[in-house]
């Protein structure tokens, strides 16, 4: 069946995107605000708060990489509404004007002249009639194609490589050319293959432009920082123990995940928004796993495809992660973390062609409603990505 | 393996034993081959598929990954004592 075809069940949000989860966020504009978040969360049956350890004294592009990350989160499609609290009213409402901006309900609280007391009572009354407003969004059909789906690969061995990347790059070379959104990122994990991601863009001008973006992450953060040949950290102690040895092989990989055909049609800034279209996109990003997937979904992609070898765990608060092995010592000792077996591959009993047929499938599950196992498990990681010291 | 350049292969089962005759497939072309395993390698761990000196390019998906900086026969064990990258 063709994908346009094949239909989900999903909230279409009042800009018309295509949300998988409904969720009602409590969102601290900053660190200071976590506490009042996570009372209205434990007051109010059916909110998430997403505390971080960020937002005081910021400045310039790190500052904007903030804003940028809190709207985009309140904004992605899988939020039905959202409580807003910060320590004063100024950058509340810059991130409440970001966010109502959608059209989605949001309100936004500020604890100085209140206290957390009356600052938590008022959000919580609020964050109570949004979750009665929530509940009673009802999902409608929708493409397949609809979604937005980010991928990001973690604790990668040489199976990630040979079967669960492959399968991803086959969803992505099915689907992307029927509508979809796509996004990968990990700018220093593709060192080594460099000049392959390059030749993976649409036009000569997407290519400089990555180029460009990944020869700065090398000067920039690379190169400045560090003090060794990054054997310890890239690979990590869990690559290596999966049989990766070098940068260069991981990034092979790595890039496995964006297929045989498809392009990249523009280079995005960390959590900045795809506008070109349906389509591959790449993001600057770290090649962490909770910073990138936090990237990802501040971006607006509201389902992440998450191929690992020795069995990360990772989730994240608002995007399901659905999590896939190649290895079958991981799928063996780690199953209650994998939603999507392809180890079939490595025994020969499975092509990747099969294993792509299987993740969409599972993708259209989990658009309907079905939990991934890092959200039955209570994974929520939300890590910001900061760029440098504040102020 | 994932190309016919390559000159390292991956162990995809659990428990290879030194002196095992491996069934090597290439995964560009679903073509095989039997090679002796020299050493008891881990799952997702490299065997050499050539004799390999200091200095040598080590091919995998075609592709530069790092280069050989001990000697390395064919059916041993290949990873970080061994190889290193060119990067960084």
């Amino acid at each position: 069946m063709p994908a346009t075809a094949q239909r989900i069940w999903g909230f279409r949000r009042e800009n018309a995107r295509v949300g998988v989860r409904n969720h009602v966020a409590i969102l601290p504009v900053d660190d200071i605000s976590n506490a009042a978040c996570e009372a209205v969360e434990a007051h109010i049956h059916g909110t998430i708060a997403l505390p971080h350890a960020y937002g005081r004294l910021q400045f310039g592009a790190d500052l904007e990489l903030h804003f940028r990350t809190m709207i985009g989160t309140g904004a992605n499609p899988n939020v039905a509404a959202c409580v807003v609290i910060g320590i004063e009213p100024g950058w509340t409402a810059r991130i409440v004007e970001g966010i109502a901006a959608t059209g989605k309900p949001v309100a936004g609280f500020w604890i100085e002249g209140n206290g957390d007391i009356a600052t938590v009572a008022a959000a919580s009354r609020q964050a109570k009639e949004y979750v009665h407003w929530a509940s009673e969004q009802v999902r409608v059909e929708c493409a397949l194609t609809d979604l937005w789906v980010a991928a990001k690969c973690g604790e990668s061995d040489t199976t990630t490589g040979l079967a669960s990347c492959p399968a991803v790059g086959n969803l992505y070379d099915k689907l992307i050319p029927q509508g979809l959104y796509g996004c990968f990122g990990e700018t220093s994990e593709l060192t080594g293959a460099e000049q392959l991601a390059a030749d993976r863009a649409a036009t000569p001008e997407v290519r400089a432009k990555f180029l460009r973006t990944w020869q700065a992450y090398q000067q920039e953060v690379i190169e400045a920082h560090k003090t060794s040949d990054l054997s310890d950290s890239q690979p990590t102690k869990g690559n290596i123990a999966g049989g990766l040895t070098t940068i260069e092989e991981k990034a092979l990989g790595n890039l496995e995940k964006i297929g045989r055909q498809v392009r990249y049609v523009d280079v995005l800034a960390p959590a900045e928004a795809p506008a070109r279209g349906p389509g591959l996109y790449f993001m600057d990003s770290s090649s962490a796993a909770a910073e990138c997937c936090t990237l990802q979904a501040a971006a607006g992609y509201v389902v992440h495809l998450f191929p690992t070898g020795q069995g990360n765990v990772i989730g994240n608060p608002i995007m399901p992660v659905i999590k896939l092995t190649g290895n079958p010592r991981t799928a063996r000792l780690m199953a209650e973390h994998i939603d999507l077996d392809v180890s079939g591959v490595v025994r020969r009993e499975l092509t990747i062609d099969q294993a792509g047929d299987r993740l969409i499938e599972l993708v259209r599950r989990t658009a309907n409603g079905r939990y991934t196992a890092a959200e039955a498990l209570g994974h929520r990681e939300f890590v910001m990505t900061k760029l440098y010291r504040s102020a | 393996m994932h190309d016919r350049r390559d000159n390292v292969g991956v162990v995809v089962v659990e428990g290879l034993a030194a002196g095992t005759t491996m069934l090597c497939v290439v995964t560009a072309d679903d073509s095989d081959f039997r090679l002796l395993a020299a050493a008891a390698v881990p799952i997702g761990h490299k065997i050499a598929l050539a004799d390999l000196k200091p200095g040598d390019t080590v091919v995998k998906y075609g592709h530069d990954i790092g280069r050989v900086v001990a000697p390395v026969a064919r059916g041993e064990h290949v990873h970080v004592h061994n190889l290193k990258t060119k990067r960084w």
